[in-house]
């Protein structure tokens, strides 16, 4: 053991290889390779500095999800980075998915984030466009896309199988990533997304996380052209699901934010109801249900923004969990350096 | 100009059949440009091309032109600049996320892409522009390639007739010469 590894002590675990058949060996990619439906759910991040802020968030969904999603600044909207949140979950135990948005940093900042996050026992990363600097907080931020979704998902593959950085350069210890990509499947142009999402897979993509599925007819004749296409059967699609808080929120989201398709049905049901909350709660449920039914899905992905409080409740209604229940990795925690 | 744009993109495979036209053009003026100097024809190639391609397709002079890929529809004049559209962010109608007025260029170029002979081409991962060849010509940096790569080519296929026949190069070197020929030794007429 050199001097290094000894001031370092147990504290940081070393860097560990994935097993046989698998990429990144982390909790996600085996319950996938394992032939489980898979929950990810995402996470609110918090406006603050304080890790207690960032376990507390993650709490109600260390329960039930395999790995939680550490968002990159969605909407544009400045909060703790994905990179901190992620690493301070995977000290904790959690499977996290490292969220990164092609809009705020170039290649040169990613690829050595990918690094960073990887030395930090980050094993899952969901390559992201990002939504454009307008919608956000800070409309009068530089847009850099540098990269974009697909660039960036050829590039980490590129130094996770060839060890390579884009410019050429050796990378003595490859990030051992599982690598993941976004669709929107009820958003325009619809013929072409299930061409996009195979152009995904070629470009690395090992998981989908889709964006909000709340038309299921469009959501199914979007599998079906996968399937013709053969993609289904060369990744892992999680499906994105969430509780509406109230046809008054839905139509805010509807209008608001970047990429959200509500049927006029659903937000009708919503205001129809004498609780909108619980039956938020109770469509996505029936949505949940509904999904796990159709071929070439292999997971949720749930994003209950401001309403994490009922992840758990939804996914254990739900029942895809089949009683399985997430572990926390105690062995990942840190340890007290010897003195 | 924008709607000059959207009718490049509606007739996206009569101007694949033009680039062809223009890019075999200037492979076979490859040798002049050589003579010239690359380095000289650059800054006339370069405002030629910016003032047809501006004009037609709202060229940024990316200097990495990909329109034979994406059905004429400019992948610069995505605000996000995605080399690999569309976003998720497409509106009801195939409008843009960022600019509610435009087209997404993404859809269009898919649209465009069922016009064009050559339309598979937008299934290929694009790399990350380089932003290093921003205003430079993109039209002589595809006929150096070609050029190049045919005379490659040319150079294997001597490579491997030397490497069959290593007895008969010995003793008569000129039956499978390896060395680089000048242009003037060779017939035109033949290598086309």
């Amino acid at each position: 053991m050199s001097p290094a590894d000894q001031d370092l002590g147990d504290s940081f675990p070393h860097y560990e290889e994935p097993p046989p058949g698998h990429v990144s060996g982390s909790r996600l990619e085996r319950v996938l390779r394992a032939g489980k439906f898979a929950v990810t759910a995402e996470l609110n991040p918090p406006d603050s500095a304080d890790p207690a802020d960032v376990l507390e968030a993650a709490r109600p969904l260390g329960e039930v999800a395999d790995a939680i999603n550490a968002t990159d600044a969605s909407g544009a909207n400045c909060h703790m980075s994905s990179i901190g949140i992620s690493s301070l979950l995977t000290r904790a135990g959690y499977g996290t998915v490292y969220q990164i948005s092609c809009r705020d940093r170039n290649r040169i900042a990613i690829q050595g984030d990918v690094l960073g996050a990887a030395a930090m026992g980050v094993r899952n990363v969901l390559c992201l466009t990002g939504d454009g600097v307008g919608v956000g907080d800070q409309p009068g931020a530089k847009p850099v896309f540098d990269f974009d979704s697909l660039s960036l998902l050829r590039t980490i593959r590129t130094m996770r199988d060839e060890g390579l950085f884009l410019s050429g350069r050796k990378i003595t210890h490859p990030p051992r990533m599982f690598l993941g990509a976004a669709e929107n499947p009820c958003v325009p142009p619809h013929e072409w997304r299930p061409e996009r999402l195979a152009k995904k897979v070629d470009a690395g993509a090992d998981f989908i996380q889709t964006n909000y599925i709340f038309d299921l007819p469009v959501f199914e004749r979007f599998m079906a052209r996968l399937r013709d296409l053969g993609v289904d059967s060369r990744v892992y699609l999680l499906a994105g699901v969430g509780p509406l808080a109230s046809a008054k929120a839905a139509r805010w989201m509807r209008s608001n934010v970047p990429g959200i398709h509500i049927p006029d049905t659903v937000i009708e049901r919503m205001e129809k109801a004498a609780k909108p909350a619980a039956e938020g709660k109770r469509i996505c449920v029936e949505l949940i249900q509904q999904i796990r039914e159709i071929k070439g899905v292999s997971g949720i992905h749930v994003m209950a923004y401001r309403r994490e409080h009922q992840v758990s409740e939804i996914i254990l209604e739900s029942g895809v969990l089949k009683g399985r229940v997430p572990q926390r990795r105690r062995s990942a925690r840190p340890r007290p350096a010897p003195v | 100009m924008y709607r000059l744009r959207l009718f490049a993109v509606r007739h996206s495979r009569g101007f694949e059949w033009l680039y062809r036209r223009l890019e075999r053009l200037m492979i076979g003026l490859d040798p002049l440009f050589a003579r010239i100097g690359h380095d000289r024809v650059e800054a006339p190639v370069a405002l030629i091309e910016r003032g047809v391609k501006s004009l037609l397709f709202d060229c940024r002079m990316c200097g990495q032109c990909v329109l034979s890929s994406t059905s004429m529809s400019c992948p610069m004049n995505c605000p996000k600049q995605l080399r690999n559209g569309p976003c998720g962010g497409v509106r009801p109608g195939g409008f843009c996320e960022v600019k509610p007025a435009m087209r997404c260029v993404w859809v269009l170029a898919w649209e465009g892409a069922t016009r064009m002979e050559d339309g598979a081409r937008i299934r290929e991962v694009l790399p990350p522009v380089d932003h290093g060849l921003k205003g430079s010509s993109s039209w002589l940096r595809v006929s150096r390639e070609k050029a190049a790569a045919l005379r490659e080519a040319r150079e294997a296929e001597r490579t491997a007739l030397a490497r069959a026949f290593p007895a008969a190069r010995e003793i008569e070197p000129a039956t499978a010469p390896l060395a680089e020929e000048p242009p003037r030794a060779v017939s035109q007429e033949v290598r086309r």
